[in-house]
This record gives C-alpha cells, sequence and structure tokens, in this order.
C-alpha cells in the first residue's frame, strides 16, 4: 500500500450547446491521456457502462467516446441515499497525431475503458524526379 | 405512502422550526445543487442506498478498482468500504497529456440504518459498480399481525 491519499473529485456534467431529448444526465468522464513511440493511450473513467455500451468513433482528427449506462434493476425499493444517478457519458478529443484506424483496440474492465490508437508509421520520404520534356 | 414513524412525532412545537428549516433550505440552495445534491460535498466512492422489505441495498460507484481489492467492512452498525486504486502506471518513456483520474487510498464508512444479518452480506461487482445487499434482521422485518377475533 502506498501512502497517497486518493484526492476526490465530482462527477463533471457535460456542457453542451445543444439540448438532449432524453431528460438523462450527461458526464465527462475523466481521462488519462498518454503517449508512447508507437501510440496514444486514452484511459477513460466510465462506471455503471458496461462494455457494448460503449462507442468510440474517430472521424476527422476528432475522436468521440460515449458510454451509455446499463440500467440499474431496482424494483420495489426505496432510495435512502442517492449520490450518483444513471446517465450516459460523453466526451471528444482532437487528435493531431496520425493514428492508423485499422488497429484501433479497446478494452473495458472494471468501469475504466482503456483505448489504445496507434500511430501510423511516417511515410517515407519520396524522392520525385523531374524529368525534362 | 410516506411512513411516519413514531420517533418523527414531536410532543412540542418548536416555534423556530418553520425558521430553522428556511435557514437549511436556503444554505443547501447557496451550496449550489438541488435537493439531490444538498448537503454532500465531493465524496468518493459515490453511494446509492435503497431498500425492500427484506433487504438494504447499497452500491457504489468504484471504477478502476477490481472487486478483490475493495475491503468491506461491517462492525456494529456502520458499514466501511475501503481499497486503493492503482490506475496510475508509470510506464517507460511515455508522456502524460491529461491526468484526471486519481489514484491513491479510499475509504468510506456510512451508518446503516437498521440492524442487518452481518454473516449474510453479500457483495457483487459489475463495470466498476460494485452492490453489496445486507439482508435485514429478523427482528426488524415487517412482520403481519392477525387479529382474533374472540
Amino acid at each position: 500500500m502506498t501512502e497517497k491519499e486518493m484526492q476526490i473529485q465530482q462527477k463533471q456534467e457535460v456542457q453542451q450547446a445543444g439540448e438532449p431529448t432524453k431528460p438523462e444526465k450527461q458526464y465527462v468522464p475523466a481521462v488519462d491521456i498518454f503517449e508512447t513511440a508507437e501510440a496514444v493511450n486514452v484511459l477513460a473513467e466510465m462506471p455503471g457502462v458496461a462494455k457494448e455500451g460503449v462507442e468510440i468513433e474517430l472521424e476527422n482528427e476528432t475522436l468521440t467516446i460515449r458510454g451509455v449506462m446499463a440500467p440499474v434493476v431496482c424494483e420495489g425499493e426505496t432510495v435512502l441515499l442517492q449520490e450518483f444517478q444513471p446517465g450516459s457519458y460523453l466526451r471528444k478529443f482532437t487528435v493531431a497525431e496520425t493514428i492508423d484506424q485499422e488497429k484501433i483496440q479497446a478494452t473495458m474492465a472494471d468501469g475504466v475503458l482503456t483505448l489504445v490508437l496507434p500511430k501510423l508509421a511516417p511515410a517515407k520520404p519520396r524522392r520525385i524526379e523531374v524529368r525534362g520534356s | 405512502m410516506a411512513i411516519v414513524r413514531f420517533a418523527d412525532q414531536k410532543l412540542f412545537r418548536n416555534p423556530w422550526a418553520d425558521f430553522e428549516r428556511m435557514r437549511r433550505e436556503l444554505d443547501a440552495l447557496f451550496q449550489g445543487g438541488g435537493p439531490e445534491a444538498s448537503g454532500r460535498g465531493a465524496v468518493f466512492p459515490a453511494l446509492n442506498v435503497s431498500e425492500d422489505p427484506a433487504h438494504l441495498y447499497v452500491r457504489a460507484e468504484i471504477p478502476g478498482v477490481a472487486a478483490s481489492e475493495v475491503e468491506i467492512s461491517i462492525e456494529g452498525d456502520t458499514l466501511t468500504i475501503r481499497g486503493e486504486r492503482q490506475t496510475c502506471k508509470a510506464e517507460e518513456k511515455c508522456s502524460y497529456h491529461r491526468r484526471e483520474i486519481e489514484c491513491g487510498r479510499f475509504s468510506r464508512a456510512i451508518t446503516l440504518p437498521t440492524k442487518v444479518q452481518v454473516d449474510k452480506v453479500e457483495a457483487k461487482a459489475a463495470d466498476g459498480i460494485i452492490t453489496i445487499t445486507l439482508p435485514k434482521a429478523e427482528a426488524v422485518k415487517p412482520k403481519q399481525i392477525k387479529v382474533n377475533v374472540g
């Protein structure tokens, strides 16, 4: 056990221009992003989201992570305390690096999404010969 | 159906009770947040507690922690959830762009509203949410009492 106490943060709600049609809450998942020589790694915290509920899109350098929380069945129960509510997660990033779209890997474990975006091998410089007419 | 417990009924009416209630509500208003957010700061793990006639359910939102690393204990009527999150990977040769996921030790204790059968408590984890099912003690379960005519 390390001696570090966890810093506590509150869940942030998405501030967006358009209003959602569903009355559910939309949260901003907390993320860790780190880059190695080969890939960009994204870890996103989305508790309550099963792997079927995750949607990842990469389009025009915009990476969209969306997660829908699986509904919790609590029929016939009286709520005594509610500190978290069902909803969905949404976050968008602009990816500057060129990503090999075919090799993107995503795994979901214990409510944390791990996304590996492998970088495309840099294009080899091509010499263009200028021919005389 | 609202349940009015015997202990809720006051013997004497406090003439300042309405003012006290008003002050509490205004305090909650200025702390930001509606009725569901009042009286709570940032907590980890966030808990949902609910009950049915026979059970208490505690759901804790603990992403990124394996179920085996969460320690749940009951002492008297206090339920404690303790653990450590170790998502911080110190990988070689990588540069961090964002670090928002906090790691470290956490613990949270709540007082259970009723007595429970400590030896029959179960916990299961799914997608970062741990559900603890606590069967209520026989003494506090609702019982039907027949009225005999005679």
